[in-house]
């Protein structure tokens, strides 16, 4: 197998960079991914050109501000297949995101008595979310778990959400597991009880064609950062209907339409939603990252990091002290265990060998608890890595049993 | 890093030893001056218990259970055994002595040396990421001390 993204791994600096002769395995791409030239070069750019307050000068200067800005959300839209560059709010990150949906739909719509659908997959920031929306309203968090090979158990779903629900959230792509989720399913079902359709679109967005029409949820968060854009720059995609409804997250400048000494009244969907100068920096790197990604086709960049992650499963499925989790159907992540050996322990050793591997809990503490793991290590894929980086893992996992005294 | 540099300066022969049979992993009797502590990094998810025996301000016995990496072990198993015996005033001493060396603050000589095989941490204090995984035990013990003896 072959990368046939290989002629761009010299886009990204960093990766071009370590040419002192020492391997470079870049294995965190969940976490957050490498950046391409073409991306910083749209930051740099942006201060050398373009730089003023968007939204707010009539010179020319802050037009071209603006229009960086409102391009990168048109640009963001169609992306998703958002049916309007409106039914983007640009935000930090999907963190910031899922909070807005939290605060400003979930509070608004949820009373004692109602239920908060979740899956056991989800990462802490499409979690605590929910938790606080329960405290606060006195609505029900409950639970969809999972099949024994680690994929979402649609049958309790089915049975989980009823007339109760108010709010499915569940992530399409699980950053601890790879899970992928049925979220069009998810969706329907929410949709058929009445409920409104949260999805964390964090890992999915990056890897894999994703419609948010198809898949007709209300809501999508996700992080620019881990698609090859600058961090503390993220989307949060949601129905105008709705967004029209919801009160404002953050208030303050730009926001507003109206400003009287007692009261005030806002500015329309999106901007009601982004209070205060914005990242137009960020906006910049955004547009340039999925130029970037729509220029090598993000449904390639799909088959590509699946064969991949498929060819690392496999090898790693030969080695008798390695545990997998997860299920065969999942985006570009593997999370495993060395026997005997404690995750931070293998990734400090592999790190030695200069590969890059999370290790812990991957924001996930619920989902370790009920899979009775403490931690694990992840591998996670992005398109510039190769099946030869792959085989230099696999050897040096076998070294770490070594470090550590085992016998191979 | 280098590739493989200072790997074998932390994963030591000692550490290695420890971390693997950690003969001071265990239960101790129930007994009036027994007080447990537990210390966990949440970020990492070390997470011990230690179980202290003290009789007329004397550390009688030590052990502790739990989970971690093989630094935050081998450090717990090493530290029990340096400490025991010693008293709670010599402890605390010690626990700061080894933070402080971690830390890289000065430590004079004299003072390292009292650390005996303690002292094999030494290289850890390059590895800002696992520095906690080190110290865990050793902030455990002051703060159970605090608490006991206000020390
Ligand atoms: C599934 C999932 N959801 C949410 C997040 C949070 O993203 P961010 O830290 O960019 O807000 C992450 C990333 O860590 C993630 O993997």
């Amino acid at each position: 197998m072959q990368n046939p993204f290989a002629d761009k791994i010299k886009d990204f600096p960093i990766l071009a960079g370590q040419t002192d002769g020492k391997p470079f395995v870049y294995f965190d791409n969940a976490a957050t991914t490498q950046k391409p030239r073409q991306v910083i070069e749209a930051l740099t750019d942006y201060y050398e050109t373009s730089n003023a307050n968007p939204h707010r000068g009539v010179y020319a200067l802050s037009e071209k501000a603006t229009e960086i800005y409102e391009s990168a959300r048109a640009k963001t839209a169609s992306f998703i297949n958002a049916a309007k560059p409106e039914e983007i709010i640009f935000t930090r990150n999907s963190s910031e995101a899922l909070n807005l949906i939290s605060y400003s739909y979930g509070l608004e719509n949820l009373q004692a008595g109602d239920e908060i659908v979740v899956t056991i997959l989800e990462h802490h920031s499409n979690l605590l979310p929910w938790q606080m929306a329960a405290r606060k309203t006195g609505a029900v968090l409950k639970y969809i778990y999972l099949n024994p090979d680690g994929s979402l158990n649609m049958d309790q779903a089915s049975e989980i959400i009823t007339s109760r629900t108010k709010i499915v959230a569940a992530t399409q792509a699980s950053n601890a597991l790879g899970t992928l989720v049925d979220v069009r399913e998810l969706a329907e079902l929410a949709h058929k009880n009445g409920a409104a359709a949260v999805i964390d679109g964090s890992q999915s967005v990056p890897h894999m064609k994703v419609n948010v029409q198809d898949l007709g949820c209300d809501f999508m968060a996700f992080s620019g950062h881990k698609m090859f854009s600058s961090m503390g720059f993220g989307a949060l995609y949601g129905k105008l209907a709705l967004l029209e409804r919801m009160p404002p997250f953050l208030s303050g400048g730009d926001m507003i339409e109206y400003v009287e000494e007692q009261s005030a009244t806002f500015a329309p969907v999106p901007e009601k939603f982004e209070a205060g100068t914005q990242n137009v920096e960020g906006a910049a790197a955004l547009s340039a990252a999925i130029d970037y990604i729509n220029s090598l086709g993000i449904e390639n960049i799909d088959r590509y990091e699946r064969e991949l992650c498929l060819y690392a499963l496999e090898k790693m499925r030969g080695l008798d002290f390695v545990e997998l989790y997860g299920p065969e159907n999942r985006a570009p992540i593997i999370s495993f265990n060395i026997k005997g050996v404690h995750p931070h322990d293998a990734a400090t050793i592999l790190d030695s060998y200069g590969i890059c591997v999370r290790s812990g809990h991957h924001c996930a503490q619920p989902l370790m608890k009920y899979l009775g793991v403490n931690f694990t290590n992840r591998a996670s894929f992005a398109f510039y890595n190769t099946p030869d980086e792959v085989d230099y893992f696999i050897d040096s996992l076998k070294s770490v049993r070594k470090w550590l005294g085992y016998g191979s | 890093m280098a590739l493989n540099g200072g790997l074998d300066a932390i994963y030591t022969e000692l550490i290695m030893e420890n971390s693997r049979n950690p003969a001071n992993r265990r239960e101790l009797p129930q007994s009036r001056g027994l007080c447990t502590e537990r210390g966990h990094n949440p970020s990492c998810g070390d997470d011990i218990t230690l179980q202290i025996d003290i009789e007329s301000g004397r550390i009688k016995d030590m052990a502790f259970s739990g989970f971690g990496c093989a630094i935050s072990q081998a450090s717990t198993n090493i530290m029990i055994d340096l400490l025991r015996g010693k008293t709670v005033g010599e402890a605390k001493t010690l626990c700061e002595t080894f933070i402080n060396m971690i830390k890289r603050e000065s430590v004079d000589e004299d003072a390292l040396i009292e650390l005996e095989d303690a002292c094999a941490f030494k290289n850890i204090s390059n590895m800002p990421a696992r520095v906690k995984c080190a110290t865990l035990a050793w902030h455990t013990l002051s703060k159970a001390l605090n608490e006991k003896y206000g020390l």
